[in-house]
């Protein structure tokens, strides 16, 4: 096993991927662009792929309450960098996958990371797929992730993002195609502050009979940041959608939502709600008759809000 | 003790009159009911009680001390408490959370439990609940009331605590005052129409077109409402 982590990189692994020491099952860790350590097991194979643009993840079918964490962290600043990685998940096969990417850039020059990853899901799969963004230090930080994810049958794929703090700008794809009976659960959560800038597109084909699709997104923007939401959901045949998009906008920032949603079968049920505002006064003023600050009620609104 | 002291307050969009010289006493251990037509301003009271708004002219005092210039935060922590008549939901936020926060830090199952169970609800059940959209108005108003009970206030405020709930929930409600009464811990004033929570009280006070019509004990003021009430009846419906 090698390994080149420091313990402040031990630190960003902790927020990004809550793994505070190396895990027990597999992993591969990246930092500046190279390998930094990585382990497999019995059932979750992962491999470079020859050139050097990523790494493939081979999980067998069958494969039973395994973890594996896939986190990339970058501490030198002006680091730009494109990975892309593939998971093939076998029949049956019920695992985790904790993704994420921290960057710690205390230097003058900006750091991008753009991550594409693929996922080819097999039959009555149950994955669970969470991934979180976080930058600090002066420098900016970027983050363009790219998820593709194509769900077989009677599969439910839950996906969880959040990006809470430090991430100067952020574009996020996210692509997905539905067999028959299969589930796509997204949660996603993102906090923008300063100047920043994140657009997050959704577009999810519900190809197959009785699939369905949930989108939960919740945002707050303060300062002057920016957020565009563009979930897109295409019924193609007997199918159920529930997009629903929240935000709190505060200060001088701004919000966009922009739901798409078209349905190709008489059995296709597709919802989209949406809603942007400041925090509810009424909110505000019922946890300072309980004792607490303006700004303490702010902090619980938005924590419960984002919880 | 809580005391209004001549308290005027204006709307702030027209002006009107809203509260006009209004003096009136809420006791340590005692329960004092406050009911009046609607529009009358029994909540404007409850609000300028609480900081929410504040008074044109007047003072309000507890315990002798003045706090007309207080802010709400600063009232809350002085031990002065305020059911809402419309609670506000929250996403995200539990009950669990929103009761250790009345309380002013963690509580632990059991505590919350044993607060919810006094407004009628199976506690586990709610813990660790969001208070948002999934609750019925009445469970929402439940929880509010628990949250003022979970904490040791010197003046404790409910604004028709009776509304929306059911008539089982309101059973345990009313015996949640009643205890609450018994242990003359604070001084208590409730809102209410309902002639049961008026039947509790020790003293009751009539509001009526921003001033105090009446104020008595209830057994003075009791048969006095409900002539008034049948009087009213018979002018609205003729019957």
């Amino acid at each position: 096993m090698e390994n080149n982590l420091l313990s402040g990189d031990m630190r960003l692994l902790d927020i990004v991927a809550s793994m505070p020491t190396l895990p027990g099952g597999a992993y591969n860790v990246r930092k500046n662009g190279q390998k930094a350590a990585r382990a497999v097991t019995e059932n979750i194979d992962i491999e470079s792929k020859a050139d050097g643009s990523g790494i493939d993840i081979i999980i067998k079918p069958g494969t039973k309450s395994e973890s594996v964490y896939i986190p990339v962290i970058l501490t030198e600043s002006g680091l730009e960098e494109s990975v892309v990685n593939d998971f093939v998940i076998g029949d049956g096969a019920e695992v985790e996958i904790i993704a994420g990417c921290g960057i710690c850039n205390s230097g003058s020059c900006g750091s991008s990371h753009s991550g594409i990853h693929t996922f080819k899901v097999g039959r009555g799969c149950r994955v669970k797929y969470v991934e979180k963004h976080y930058g600090e230090g002066s420098g900016d930080a970027v983050m363009n992730p790219s998820t593709v994810i194509m769900l077989g049958e009677g599969s439910v794929f839950d996906m969880e993002t959040s990006q809470i703090r430090g991430i100067t700008s952020t574009k996020r794809s996210t692509v997905a195609y539905l067999s028959a009976s299969s589930r796509f659960n997204i949660s996603e959560r993102l906090v923008t502050h300063a100047s920043q800038e994140a657009k997050s597109d959704v577009e999810v084909f519900l190809n197959g009979r009785d699939s369905s699709l949930q989108i939960v997104s919740r945002s707050v923007a303060r300062d002057s940041s920016a957020q565009v939401f563009h979930p897109k959901a295409i019924g193609n045949a007997a199918c159920s959608a529930h997009i629903q998009c929240d935000a709190i906008i505060m200060d001088k920032a701004s919000v966009g939502s922009i739901p798409e949603i078209k349905a190709n079968s008489a059995e296709a049920s597709i919802i989209h709600e949406a809603a942007i505002g400041r925090i509810n006064g009424e909110q505000l003023l019922k946890l300072q008759t309980l004792g607490l600050s303006a700004e303490e009620a702010e902090a619980v609104i938005i924590e419960g809000f984002l919880s | 003790m809580l005391r209004f002291d001549s308290v005027c307050y204006n709307a702030p969009d027209d002006g009107a009159d809203i509260i006009k010289g209004l003096s009136l006493d809420v006791n340590d251990g005692e329960i004092l009911v406050v009911t009046g037509p609607n529009g009358g301003g029994k909540s404007t009271l409850a609000r300028l009680a609480m900081g929410i708004i504040r008074p044109a002219s007047g003072r309000i005092l507890l315990d002798g001390e003045d706090i007309t210039e207080k802010g709400i935060t600063e009232r809350a922590r002085l031990g002065v408490g305020y059911a809402f008549q419309s609670p506000p939901r929250f996403k995200g936020l539990t009950v669990k959370r929103l009761l250790s926060i009345a309380a002013g830090g963690e509580v632990d199952d059991a505590e919350c439990c044993r607060y919810l169970s006094r407004v009628g609800l199976c506690a586990a059940d709610y813990l660790n609940r969001s208070l948002d959209a999934t609750l019925s108005g009445g469970e929402l108003k439940r929880i509010e009331v628990a949250s003022l009970l979970i904490r040791g206030l010197r003046v404790a405020i409910y604004d028709e605590p009776e509304a929306g709930i059911d008539i089982w929930s309101f059973n345990m409600l009313v015996n949640a005052f009643a205890t609450l009464g018994r242990e003359k811990s604070g001084a208590l004033m409730i809102i209410s129409h309902q002639e049961r929570v008026m039947q509790m009280a020790d003293r009751i006070a009539v509001i009526a077109d921003g001033t105090l019509a009446d104020v008595g004990e209830t057994k003075k003021m009791l048969p006095l409402l409900t002539d008034i009430f049948r009087k009213d009846c018979i002018k609205a419906n003729g019957c």
